[in-house]
């Protein structure tokens, strides 16, 4: 059933203190959650005798084999018993009753409990069980109808995990560069009630930007991330409203160390990308912490775009690289900070953007609007760490492998 | 007599016969500051964080650090600043001598011209009619180029950018070569973000106040506001820059004393 507009806030009624569901995992049980950030279902796999196994333990239950791999999974099973639950004593889920849970057989094997989809049938019934990021942060397990319903997405328990942008209202940090302008694009088709766009130096003139600022449900706003005292007047402005931040601010400069004599270029660099995040976090992040159980549509997400350059320095893009590592350290801070709220903090770690600064890299580059796409579909499905395009795909392959060899390619 | 004429000065202050007029932009981030190519060193603009405000960081006491550049805001150009200037002898804000910072002001009203056409261009027959009314620049003075740019409070209007670059008033090559060469100018001042016009780069030289006048040692201040309360002649402008070791320039407090007659 398709979500109807949610009424008006009565803005004299008390904010609720925001829950979460319980949090506490063992180290191995945190593969799954591992998989889940990646919006991915991955279980143990017995590389002895093949056995797939739940919940994760540190030992094959079917042949005692410490050689498990996390395995990707399709999810296809049964669901076999399932109920409502109308009483809980726990904080989080007694504001949220009714809630559906159930138990599935998976074709490859173990059986799960799952919280269950309200378009999916009373058991038995045949499912597709992916896991998602529930408010705590930690991977769970959701059983989706076979087939995709209309407005699946809509669901009121997964709505509990993940970040539609849909009615809610969203900054967007830099309207003025190719990427900033789709994700506002996406985010007013993605059916959000309001985007602030911030524009820094309005005195410079940027193709696409009067389009942007015409568009009905966008408000441009002056924002400039290195300037604290315009970060916190736009805080005190709209930061009791804003529910998703996608900071899309971004200086790049394709210098090394040894091709651009001094620190300008660098220093601009973290001035925008590193303290430009933090002065951010530390205006916008408390409100938004507070709104965290806000009805409907509350506080739920905070995008940052990175780099995958991230991950591993591009010496091409040197200082770059150094400044995104540098945001990517913080927004692991800001995602600690955030997790006791529910608040969701998304990192996106593209590969180099068809824009002005990525020039000489050679294709394939990833074109803003695919970028901006990945970012909806990430608030849409909950996910934590996006790598879109082929070339971040590539490089997380790489890293997760062997960072020091992808370290080593990099400089040759 | 030197006792008694800033005696009579100090006593002129006091009464009010002589008016401090404030010529100077108040530094602020939303001030814009000079634009270049991407690709190009950048002058930082003005920017200011909290150390404390009487709070955990510092309980009874509120205080700031600011950065900025050189020619951020209402600012000195010493010549040094240019290349034209770089081998002069005390070209440097710490090394010019202080007596240059305080001096006469002749105040050339192009403000009419300058809202018809943004592109205004001060010329020798222009400076040679306001002599014809004002009587000769006298050697050693600060020739001031009034616009009324400074009343642009829109950041937007005041940059004044469109497709072709920016559209701002300044002074063309032979203005400038006749006041350094004919009046032996200590310096021109404007209103807008430079002293050369907006689109200075087209002119020969290109930036031909800068090339000229700091080729010559001389000195440019920008940004400057309320022009518009300095009579032609007599006022006495007080430009002292901060004394950065090997600085091109510096954001300062101008200041114009002018008689009440």
């Amino acid at each position: 059933m398709s979500l109807p507009r949610p009424p008006k806030k009565n803005p004299i009624l008390r904010t609720r203190a925001p829950t979460t569901p319980p949090g506490g995992r063992s180290r191995v049980a945190l593969g799954l959650t591992t998989a889940a950030a990646l919006g991915r279902l991955e279980l143990q796999v017995c590389r002895d005798c093949g056995t797939v196994q739940y919940p994760p333990r540190e030992a094959c239950h079917a042949c005692l084999s410490e050689r498990l791999r996390w395995t990707a999974q399709d999810g296809a099973g049964e669901l076999i018993a399932d109920t409502v639950l109308t009483h809980s004593n726990d904080l989080y889920f007694r504001e949220r009753l009714p809630w559906r849970l159930g138990m599935v057989r998976l074709d490859a094997g173990p059986s799960v409990v799952a919280h269950v989809h309200g378009d999916v049938g009373d058991a038995p019934a045949r499912v597709r069980v992916g896991a998602r990021l529930d408010r705590a942060g930690q991977a769970v397990l959701v059983a989706f109808p076979e087939q995709e319903t209309k407005d699946m997405a809509d669901d009121r328990q997964l709505r509990e995990m993940t970040c539609d942008p849909q009615y809610r209202k969203v900054l967007v940090t830099d309207g003025k560069t190719p990427t900033g302008q789709a994700v506002v694009r996406a985010l007013v088709d993605a059916g959000a009630d309001l985007v602030w766009v911030g524009h820094a130096e309005p005195w410079k003139q940027y193709a696409g930007f009067d389009a942007i600022a015409g568009l009905h449900a966008v408000t441009p706003v002056p924002l400039d991330l290195t300037d604290s005292r315009a970060v916190s007047s736009l805080a005190a402005q709209i930061g009791g409203k804003v529910d998703i931040v996608v900071n899309t601010a971004e200086h790049h400069r394709t210098f090394g160390i040894g091709d651009r004599r001094g620190l300008d270029a660098a220093r601009a660099e973290m001035d925008i990308n590193y303290f430009g995040l933090l002065r951010l976090a530390q205006d916008f992040g408390p409100a938004l912490k507070a709104r965290a159980a806000d009805g409907d549509t509350g506080a739920c997400a905070w995008v940052n775009v990175l780099s995958v350059y991230a991950l591993a320095n591009f010496p091409a893009h040197g200082t770059f690289s150094a400044s995104k590592a540098a945001a990517y350290s913080l927004a692991q801070c800001l995602r600690a900070e955030m997790r006791a709220s529910g608040v969701r903090v998304v990192n996106v770690f593209p590969g180099p953007v068809d824009d002005e600064w990525n020039q000489l890299v050679p294709p394939p580059k990833l074109a803003p609007s695919a970028l901006a796409s990945a970012i909806v579909k990430a608030l849409r499905d909950g996910v934590e760490d996006v790598f879109p395009g082929e070339v971040a795909q590539d490089w997380l392959a790489r890293w997760r492998d062997d960072p020091k060899a992808l370290e080593r390619e990099l400089s040759l | 007599m030197s006792q008694d004429t800033l005696a009579a000065f100090a006593n002129a202050l006091a009464t009010g016969s002589i008016r401090v007029v404030d010529l100077t932009q108040t530094l602020s981030p939303a001030f814009p500051q000079i634009t270049l190519p991407p690709e190009f060193g950048q002058c930082w603009p003005f920017r200011i964080e909290e150390v404390s405000h009487y709070d955990e960081r510092g309980p009874g006491w509120y205080w700031n650090n600011f950065s900025c550049g050189e020619h951020t805001g209402t600012h000195f150009d010493a010549p040094i600043h240019w290349v034209s200037g770089r081998h002069l002898p005390n070209n440097a804000v710490d090394t010019i001598p202080v007596e240059h910072f305080i001096g006469p002001a002749c105040v050339i009203d192009c403000s009419k011209e300058a809202a018809a056409d943004a592109d205004f261009l001060l010329t020798v027959p222009f400076v040679e009619a306001w002599e014809a009314r004002h009587g000769r620049i006298p050697p050693r003075a600060w020739v001031l180029m009034r616009t009324d740019w400074s009343k642009r409070t829109d950041p937007v209007a005041y940059q004044n950018f469109d497709a072709t670059g920016q559209h701002t008033p300044g002074p063309d090559a032979d203005v400038v070569r006749f006041l350094v060469e004919q009046r032996d100018v200590i310096g021109f001042g404007t209103e807008a973000i430079g002293t050369d016009a907006g689109q200075g780069y087209h002119l020969r030289p290109p930036y031909p106040c800068h090339s000229i006048m700091h080729g010559a040692g001389r000195y440019g201040l920008q940004c400057l506001a309320n022009l518009d309360q300095l009579p032609p002649t007599g006022a006495v402008i007080f430009a002292a820059p901060l004394k950065i070791e090997q600085g091109s320039g510096s954001p300062l407090r101008v200041l114009a004393m002018v008689s009440e007659r």
